[in-house]
């Protein structure tokens, strides 16, 4: 869906994006990581043939950016970091303006009313969609965002930090949405600062790090156990003696143990009279998995360069 | 896209409020003058004024030439420098490029708009000039004689204000009847003003432009409406210093304030046309040469905005 190869930005001496190999796969819920300055935006940007890279190349669906753009876009929803919208309009009115802005004639002009109706319900405005856009919370203002992704219903949906002013039922409806649209046949390309949301909402998880792509895989694979097995027992010293050299770290009453299977050394811990709190395999944290691969953030002064 | 941004423009608050202002600048000058009965003696002040107590119907000219210097081109430089820069600031420039809007194709309705806004606020101060000056300065007082010989207004002898022969219109009616004096003290007749006024207002609204094309290109540099729209004023203020400075003379021909005024000629009788050719002319250039300088910023710009 998204293929980019070699892909690079520089902006005078500061390089904002180092050879990237995005691979995007439609069907995926692609969420891609990194602190701020990482370069997601501008990465962003770029698939949508707003910033022109330095070098490299971007396909997306098949179709050179930025020359096939005509092509591309109409099929693709975007939020580009902030939403935005003509304040003294009306929701309804900035929506219908810029639908008519786009290409489409005749169909699209016949359908506006319906696609803007039903994007609005989608997000959730459908009952404030005729006030004037200054009076919305900034909740609204992003979802009112996402409504002008969703209007010409897309096949690829890229979201630039689509969670920002949001609050918790407000993410949890935005991770509803992008799961229902996945599941009905949209692709999803994501970009967050916020692990704990692309982990819950993501299949595939990229990390960039000061430009770089740094990480690139499918979560399940990611997150695969990792051969350990946590044990969590107010015994801990009995149990830690009786596995003496099996044990790799302690935390208080938690255990990380190496050995081949949980059920297996329940049974043995229990049988030896232990009392187990909980049990099973270890899998890392994407944080885990996301500091392990990253540096400091860019907007981090003084670190190594 | 180019109904989408007359919409804009249109619906957008600013637009009116402008027009307004302008409109009501030349009123308040004819409601002093209707007290007062002091007008600048001819050749002092601004051109025309010292004629509309003779004959209202020339409010119209008198109205733009007071509109002329400052407050047309302050409202077209804000219009046209906000165009582009506007929606970068607002963020709304990214979402129309990715709806998705071509760069060239969004340039040339903004290029319309600025037309149409520039056109907005000409007629509407010869429109409310007019009725202005029919109402409260009166009416030519050749009209109010009514003797209309047969032969048409420009036939008969000019002569000093208020003796002009009458018009084609025998009931006299008071819009209809008057013959104006023109600048030369030769008559015109109504259909000759209406056609001269016509021919300033086409000149003017070139001119109008020339700032228009200065403000929109410095509008694709900047993110900054107000740094393009003053920066496009700088240019014009700078235009009029060396205008009036005897050392710049080898450059004053190709200033674009230069022949600002040319569009006073329409008013003698016969129409001097060299300075009106000259001034189209220069802006024509103006216009030319920053229009294709925006396009050529505009279309290989990053969009960070």
């Amino acid at each position: 869906m998204i293929s980019t190869s070699a892909l690079t930005k520089r902006y005078g001496a500061v390089t904002a994006v180092q050879s990237v190999d995005l691979d995007v796969r439609e069907g995926d819920r692609y969420g891609l990581l990194g602190p701020n300055g990482s370069g997601k935006t501008t990465l962003v940007r770029m698939l949508l043939g707003l910033v022109y890279a330095t070098s490299g190349q971007i396909e997306v669906m098949g179709q050179r950016i930025p020359r096939n753009v005509r092509e591309v876009l109409p099929q693709i929803g975007a939020l580009i970091e902030e939403p935005a919208a003509y304040p003294h309009l009306s929701g309804r009115a900035n929506l219908a303006l810029l639908d008519a802005a786009g290409p489409g004639g005749r169909t699209a002009r016949r359908t506006r009313g319906k696609r803007i109706d039903e994007a609005l319900e989608q997000v959730g405005l459908a009952g404030v969609g005729r006030r004037p856009v200054k009076a919305y919370s900034l909740g609204m203002r992003q979802r009112l965002g996402l409504a002008a992704a969703l209007m010409r219903r897309p096949r690829l949906l890229i979201l630039d930090e689509p969670g920002n002013g949001l609050d918790p039922r407000g993410i949890r409806d935005l991770r509803a949405l992008i799961i229902g649209l996945n599941e009905a046949g949209v692709t999803v390309f994501l970009s967050s600062h916020l692990l704990a949301e692309v982990e819950q909402l993501c299949t595939r998880v990229g990390v960039l790090d000061a430009g770089r792509l740094v990480l690139q895989d499918d979560l399940a694979v990611l997150r695969a156990p990792t051969g350990r097995i946590v044990v969590d027992t107010p015994d801990a010293d009995q149990v830690a003696a009786m596995l003496d050299g099996q044990v790799e770290h302690r935390d208080g009453q938690q255990l990380l143990v190496r050995y081949p299977d949980a059920a297996a050394l329940n049974a043995r811990l229990v049988g030896a009279g232990l009392r187990v709190s909980a049990i099973g395999p270890h899998q890392r944290t994407l944080e885990e998995i996301v500091l392990s691969v990253t540096g400091t953030g860019s907007d981090h002064i003084g670190g190594p360069a | 896209m180019i109904g989408v941004e007359l919409v804009k423009l249109l619906r957008r608050p600013r637009t009116w409020i402008s027009v307004v202002l302008t409109c009501a600048l030349p009123f308040v000058v004819a409601v002093f003058i209707t007290i007062t009965h002091l007008t600048p003696p001819p050749g002092q002040g601004s051109a025309f004024l010292s004629a509309v107590l003779e004959d209202g119907a020339l409010y119209p000219a008198a109205a733009l030439a007071i509109v002329l210097p400052v407050f047309l081109p302050v409202a077209v430089a804000v219009v046209a420098g906000d165009s582009i820069a506007g929606e970068a600031t607002m963020g709304t420039l990214r979402y129309l490029l990715v709806r998705p809007v071509g760069r060239t194709r969004l340039l040339v309705a903004k290029l319309v708009s600025v037309t149409a806004y520039v056109l907005l606020v000409v007629l509407a101060v010869t429109f409310t000039a007019y009725a202005t000056g029919v109402f409260l300065l009166g009416p030519s007082r050749a009209a109010a004689v009514g003797q209309a010989p047969p032969g048409g207004g420009a036939a008969g002898p000019g002569g000093v204000a208020g003796t002009g022969v009458a018009g084609q219109a025998p009931t006299a009616g008071q819009a209809a009847g008057g013959a104006v004096t023109s600048l030369s003290g030769a008559p015109l007749s109504l259909l000759q003003l209406t056609e001269r006024i016509a021919g300033a207002i086409a000149f003017i609204t070139v001119s109008m432009l020339g700032v228009a094309a200065i403000a929109l290109f410095l509008s694709t540099i900047t993110d900054s409406a107000l740094g393009s729209a003053m920066g496009a004023l700088a240019a014009l203020v700078a235009s009029e210093v060396l205008v009036t400075l005897n050392a710049a003379t080898v450059v004053q021909p190709y200033l674009p304030t230069r022949y600002w005024l040319a569009w006073i000629d329409f008013f003698r009788q016969p129409i001097f046309w060299r300075d009106i050719q000259r001034g189209f002319g220069i802006q024509v250039v103006y216009v030319v040469v920053f229009l294709a300088a925006a396009w050529a910023n505009f279309s290989t710009k990053d969009i960070t905005a």
